[in-house]
């Protein structure tokens, strides 16, 4: 079962990345999302699958082995819910950035605004008359 | 309760500022917080009288639970944190920046500093994670607020790494877990010496890849001067100063606690990654023409001198490591400060359209001089006793090539502040340059004043701290202590 999951895991980090890497930006953010629950999967996996009884004692009852870890899917909800924030977020800050740049072309956006010449180190004349050796 | 206290604060701060409907009142209240903060990051430093501070929440025993810990690394950081946002805090008193406050500017500040603060002060490995979040998220929120063009095309670029930085962090936490069945730091470090030395550095990598891309090292760091020099000049000083030292510190912790055993390959890495963060940010800063962006390449190349130390991993090293962060993280924002001072009086951050400041403000030269020194390391302000100390622990550890790097670094440092000064201060003024407002600015020039001073006191009286950074690194590099103060058991 878990190497099973890890070929999931790894084909949906190709898959994810690849999208990440493209300039559009809402093929980025689908990228994330699905590198997101390739995160999710790998903890889930990370923490060991297999039959198991969930790890709750029913009231009067024993608890039952083997029981299921219940650390990853912990840490997953957390997961899950910060990388739903995130994508709300982005689908916003993307939108935004359509409207007043005109483009979802991440690569298309420019990174200076106004234009900002390197300084000259020598000193020029002011006036050709200084040029001329005295 | 001094462990969370520097957590509380802000909270509390940021929830009040929220409640509070009038913009002046939440100037105040801000300020008001930042200075609480301060005093919480003192009291916490002589709580480290009786060692390693910890708190277990809900007083779940140490590795079930989650843990708060504060050695004189966190404790330090914290304190300075404390430090820039007071400085901030007081600059935009005098900033009228309405529609933004509207937005909820202030209440973002503070909750930016639960998060780095949570950062610092954290002893689980998942919420190091979490509060990562919390301070991208607000951070976010600050980069892009006002939704300028300039703001939203950086923001995006910002955006895009941290999102990616944050997936790799988390599957490298998944896949430490999966290894070690841990995630409280302390009980990792006991855990992780019985991994295969291979998965160990593969391990180690992915963790260096997911902390560098936060502290915008070679070749991760293209994304800080496209977006850092956008925002309002108080959201730049306080990224600058707080945002790439969380990821400094992280690689810091991690790469003492726990990845300590294949040195030869993963801290020669670090000395590369330090090496060249250092030559390329610094030939990179000289080919700007903008204030803010030959800052932000400054902000980059000076990354490298924290890396350096860590991938020496000498004690002499990481005091030098630990001193020059602190020193960093004051003298940095600062120089933001001034470019902010600088923008408005003369009324363009470009170079070429600046000129003749020195005539009109002499002060101003002042305190753009202080930091800018203290930036290149000139004797006798505080950056000088940091790169000496790195210098001196490269020597000893027979690294005579980062040494030259480092030393080459200071000298190209120079020459960039010195291409600023010369620009903006000397020349005379270009014809078409408006003089916008030259009156009002004493009360914004306070915080730069106060933070240039304090560089300067502490290159005049480096001693206490100095001491202080070395206790910080000798609890690093002898983890036993922090082992021993978090689980409670001798080993």
């Amino acid at each position: 079962m878990e190497v099973l999951l890890s070929f999931l895991v790894g084909g949906l980090f190709a898959v994810g990345v690849y999208l990440m890497l493209r300039p559009h930006l809402i093929q980025f953010l689908i990228g994330f999302l699905v590198v997101g629950n390739a995160a999710n999967l790998l903890i889930f996996t990370a923490g060991r699958l297999g039959s198991q009884f969930p790890p709750l004692v029913p009231p009067g009852g024993e608890l039952l082995e083997p029981i299921a870890n219940p650390l990853p899917q912990a840490l997953i909800l957390t997961a899950i819910v910060i990388g739903f924030g995130l994508a709300a977020f982005g689908i916003v800050l993307f939108f935004r950035a359509q409207q007043e740049l005109g483009t979802l072309n991440g690569e298309a956006m420019p990174e200076q605004f106004e234009t900002a010449p390197l300084p000259s180190l020598v000193d020029e004349p002011q006036t050709p008359q200084e040029r001329v050796p005295a | 309760m001094s462990v969370i206290l520097p957590l509380l604060v802000p909270l509390t701060t940021a929830i009040l500022c929220l409640v509070v409907p009038y913009r002046t009142a939440q100037r105040y209240l801000s300020l008001a917080g930042a200075l609480a903060l301060l005093a919480a990051g003192l009291y916490l430093l002589t709580q480290l009288e009786d060692g390693i501070q910890v708190m277990q929440m809900g007083n779940w025993p140490a590795p079930f639970g989650i843990t708060f810990v504060a050695d004189h690394l966190s404790a330090l950081l914290v304190l300075v944190t404390g430090v820039v946002a007071v400085a901030v805090t007081l600059y935009a008193l005098e900033e009228n920046d309405a529609p933004r406050e509207r937005q909820g500017y202030h209440a973002l500040v503070h909750f930016l500093l639960v998060g780095v603060n949570g950062a610092f002060l954290t002893g689980d490995i998942f919420n190091l994670y979490v509060w990562f979040e919390v301070l991208l998220i607000s951070s976010f929120v600050l980069m892009v607020l006002g939704a300028e063009r300039a703001q939203l095309s950086g923001g995006v670029k910002y955006f895009a790494v941290s999102l990616l930085s944050s997936i790799l962090f988390l599957s490298a936490v998944g896949l430490l877990y999966g290894a070690t069945g841990a995630l409280n730091l302390a009980d990792l470090a006991t855990r992780v010496e019985a991994l295969a030395p291979g998965l160990r550095s593969a391990l180690a990598m992915l963790f260096l890849v997911a902390f560098g891309l936060k502290a915008a090292v070679f070749p991760f760091f293209f994304w800080l001067p496209a977006s850092y020099p956008a925002p309002p000049v108080t959201i730049s000083a306080l990224f600058a100063g707080l945002l790439t030292k969380v990821g400094v510190y992280a690689l810091i912790r991690v790469f003492t606690l726990l990845f300590t055993y294949e040195t030869a390959f993963t801290h020669q890495v670090i000395l590369w990654v330090a090496g060249l963060t250092l030559l390329v940010g610094a030939l990179l800063a000289l080919a700007q023409g903008e204030l803010r962006r030959i800052l932000s390449f400054q902000l980059v190349s000076h990354i490298g001198y924290m890396l350096m130390g860590l991938g020496l991993l000498s004690p002499l090293a990481l005091t030098g490591s630990v001193f020059y962060a602190l020193n960093h993280m004051l003298v940095i924002s600062a120089l933001f400060l001034v470019a902010g001072l600088i923008q408005r009086l003369g009324g363009s951050g470009v170079l070429v359209r600046l000129g003749g400041l020195y005539r009109q403000q002499p002060w101003l030269a002042v305190w753009f001089l202080l930091p800018a020194f203290s930036l290149a390391g000139l004797p006798p302000f505080s950056g000088f006793w940091a790169k000496f100390t790195l210098a001196a622990a490269g020597l000893e550890a027979g690294q005579y090539g980062i040494v030259a790097v480092a030393l080459l670094v200071g000298l190209l440092t120079l020459l960039s502040m010195g291409i600023v000064f010369a620009e903006a201060f000397w020349k005379e003024p270009p014809k078409a340059s408006a003089n916008l407002e030259a009156r009002g600015w004493a009360a914004q020039a306070l915080p730069i004043a106060l933070l240039a001073l304090l560089a300067l006191g502490l290159g005049l009286w480096a001693e206490p701290l100095l001491r202080l950074s070395q206790k910080a690194a000798l609890e690093l590099l002898e983890p036993s202590g922090y082992i021993q103060a978090v689980l409670g058991v001798s080993r």
